[in-house]
């Protein structure tokens, strides 16, 4: 079975996050990292592998993004993904979903036989949640998407998805596109011998013409939206703090919230 | 005028607020038409009528809901290929933003997704977003297609003004292709006779620091007549339904009040709750980062000053 885990290079969440001038995400000034969403992807590819003794699986990372992206790329590899594919073009700085969801379809295209393709629930920056059900649409494949649990057997996937109104258990068959939740379980962190080991793993960069995408359908100009404006929020400023002492904060809260009038 | 497509969110024909907020919103664009698929329409058009449904496009066929996404985006493919619409609303949860996404391709139309406000340019919707855990607002526009934009609870109150709401059944046809990921089983959520969490005017969570008893929490949410959330580290004790978490990967809220109890405020929570009006926090540690963020905050035992407040409030309120 050949599975492709996309991945995404996310400026750290807990740095400051910017905007450049044109108000695309500043990728560059901020230290980045593998989207942390993604992680529970790349773990349960490596889970299935190991519940599939016996079967071959060859899972490749798949990142579209900046040169030092491969640092994502490099993570997955860590963990225990066999190789790696990056593709990096200066046309595609500040792609949208739909371009970034094109160029990730091309190169799953490229990578040939994929049995499964697998992503994070929804990047860490822009936090969309659409990219999953773009590339399903435009690879053809069933979208199974959202799972917060992952069971399978042969070929048949079944998922448990905890929507908005309901839970739900999902089926599909292989080849498809599987999204999965931070409640599938804790990815496992890279052991020094797999640290070692990623760096023999292969790791290929493609450009776009590589993929046979026309470098005007991507990057900031063929956006098919625009941000306008971009703000930073004023900061808020902290209000009173009470310690309570025998019941004075109970009081000092029902206080407060009668002054602001929710009472 | 120009027609305005709202998705209309509904649980077995019951429509959800948000989907009221979409057409007090389609109005400022152009006409709002909505479109219901699923069987028996005839409860949601009469509240669809109630607040300015101009059309009701019917797709009956119940079928449909036993197939995730796809088959829902390949009907309003065609409905927008029939209506030329001036863009298309949708809600802002995973199935919405899920149906957009794929809408988006199949139209080769802009995308915008959690837009908390939209407001018109001559008919052209600009959208304000709320990104990186709260700290940026964003305003954009679609620039090529139908604009297709989610949006957030909350993002309008609903304004009641009649519609002819005028219904007109459509056939679509679904092809086997979106027909690949079957829904096998659907459990609805149990109602907990509490506000919906992404709709409520206040909220309150509780945290690890409730040590599994939500009672407090519950308690104080009810004499305030609010919604219950819960921290993930709450969720992942197996305290609460995931369904009730707020934060980077439960539900984002935005409350006239937010209450956290026994919360530390770990910045995927914060993603969640941070553009609340007013914030308040109960913990007993007062290093606790969250009180950062708070209008006002009580050092303390939640046990005690949760049951407390509980009383004080419903005393207030007499
Ligand atoms: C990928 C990813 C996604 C995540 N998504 C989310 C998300 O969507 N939502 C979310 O909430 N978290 C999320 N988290 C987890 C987040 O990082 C924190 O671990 C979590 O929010 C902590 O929950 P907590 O504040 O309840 O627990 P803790 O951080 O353990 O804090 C408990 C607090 O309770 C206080 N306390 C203890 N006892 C009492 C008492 N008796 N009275 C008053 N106060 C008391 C303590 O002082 C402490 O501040 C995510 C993490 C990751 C890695």
């Amino acid at each position: 079975m050949n599975i492709v885990v996309c991945v995404k290079y996310v400026p750290d969440a807990t740095a400051e996050r910017q905007f450049e001038s044109d108000h695309t995400v500043d990728r560059v000034g901020v230290d980045g990292l593998l989207s942390e969403l993604d992680e529970y992807a790349v773990e349960q590819a490596l889970q299935l592998r190991e519940k599939r003794d016996g079967e071959e699986i060859e899972i490749t990372a798949l990142c579209v993004g900046p040169e030092q992206a491969t640092d994502a790329i490099r993570k997955a590899l860590q963990m225990g993904v066999d190789k790696g594919v990056h593709v990096v073009d200066d046309a595609i700085a500040g792609s949208d979903s739909l371009a970034t969801s094109l160029v990730l379809a091309k190169a799953v295209e490229k990578i040939g036989d994929v049995d499964l393709v697998m992503c994070g629930m929804a990047s860490t920056d822009a936090s969309m949640s659409v990219v999953p059900a773009m590339l399903a649409e435009r690879l053809g494949l069933p979208q199974v998407t959202f799972a917060s649990a992952v069971e399978s057997q042969g070929e048949v996937f079944r998922v448990r998805r905890d929507g908005d109104t309901a839970t739900e258990i999902v089926e599909g068959r292989l080849p498809m596109v599987l999204s999965v939740t931070d409640q599938t379980g804790e990815a496992r962190y890279p052991s020094f011998k797999g640290i070692m080991a990623a760096k023999k793993k292969p790791l290929e960069s493609w450009s776009l013409s590589d993929l046979g995408v026309d470098a005007e359908k991507v990057g900031l100009s063929a956006a098919w939206s625009a941000v306008e404006d971009t703000e930073a929020r004023p900061p808020r400023s902290q209000g009173e703090i009470v310690t309570d002492e025998d019941g004075s904060g109970a009081k000092a809260l029902v206080d407060f919230l009668a002054s602001k009038k929710f009472i | 005028m120009t027609e305005i497509l709202v998705l209309v969110d509904h649980v077995d024909g019951a429509v959800r607020k948000p989907t009221l907020e979409l057409l007090t919103i389609a109005r400022r664009l152009g006409e709002p038409s909505a479109v219901f698929i699923g069987a028996d329409a005839s409860q949601a058009i009469e509240s669809l009528k109630k607040y300015g449904a101009e059309k009701v496009y019917v797709v009956d066929d119940a079928d449909m809901a036993t197939y995730l996404v796809a088959p829902k985006a390949e009907a309003l493919q065609q409905l927008v290929e029939k209506t030329s619409p001036g863009a298309v609303l949708i809600s802002s949860n995973a199935e919405g933003k899920e149906i957009a996404a794929r809408l988006a391709v199949k139209l080769d139309s802009g995308i915008i997704t959690d837009a908390v406000d939209v407001q018109s340019d001559g008919g052209t919707p600009v959208t304000t977003q709320s990104v990186f855990a709260g700290n940026f607002t964003v305003t954009a526009k679609v620039t090529q297609g139908t604009p297709i934009i989610t949006v957030k609870p909350n993002a309008a109150t609903p304004e009641a003004v009649d519609g002819a709401a005028t219904e007109e059944k459509v056939e679509v046809s679904v092809s086997d292709g979106a027909k690949t990921a079957k829904i096998i089983k659907s459990e609805p959520r149990k109602a907990s006779g509490r506000p919906e969490l992404t709709e409520a005017a206040i909220v309150v969570s509780g945290g690890r620091g409730t040590g599994g008893n939500f009672e407090p929490v519950e308690q104080f949410a009810d004499s305030l007549g609010a919604a219950v959330g819960a921290s993930r580290a709450a969720v992942d004790s197996g305290w609460m339904p995931h369904a009730f978490q707020v934060g980077q990967t439960g539900k984002t809220v935005s409350p006239q009040l937010y209450v956290a109890a026994g919360i530390s405020g770990a910045i995927q929570h914060r993603a969640g709750m941070q553009t609340s009006k007013t914030i308040i926090a109960v913990n007993k540690d007062e290093e606790a980062p969250l009180f950062e963020l708070v209008d006002f905050g009580v050092v303390g035992d939640l046990h005690a000053v949760l049951p407390a407040a509980t009383e004080g409030v419903t005393e207030r309120k007499g």
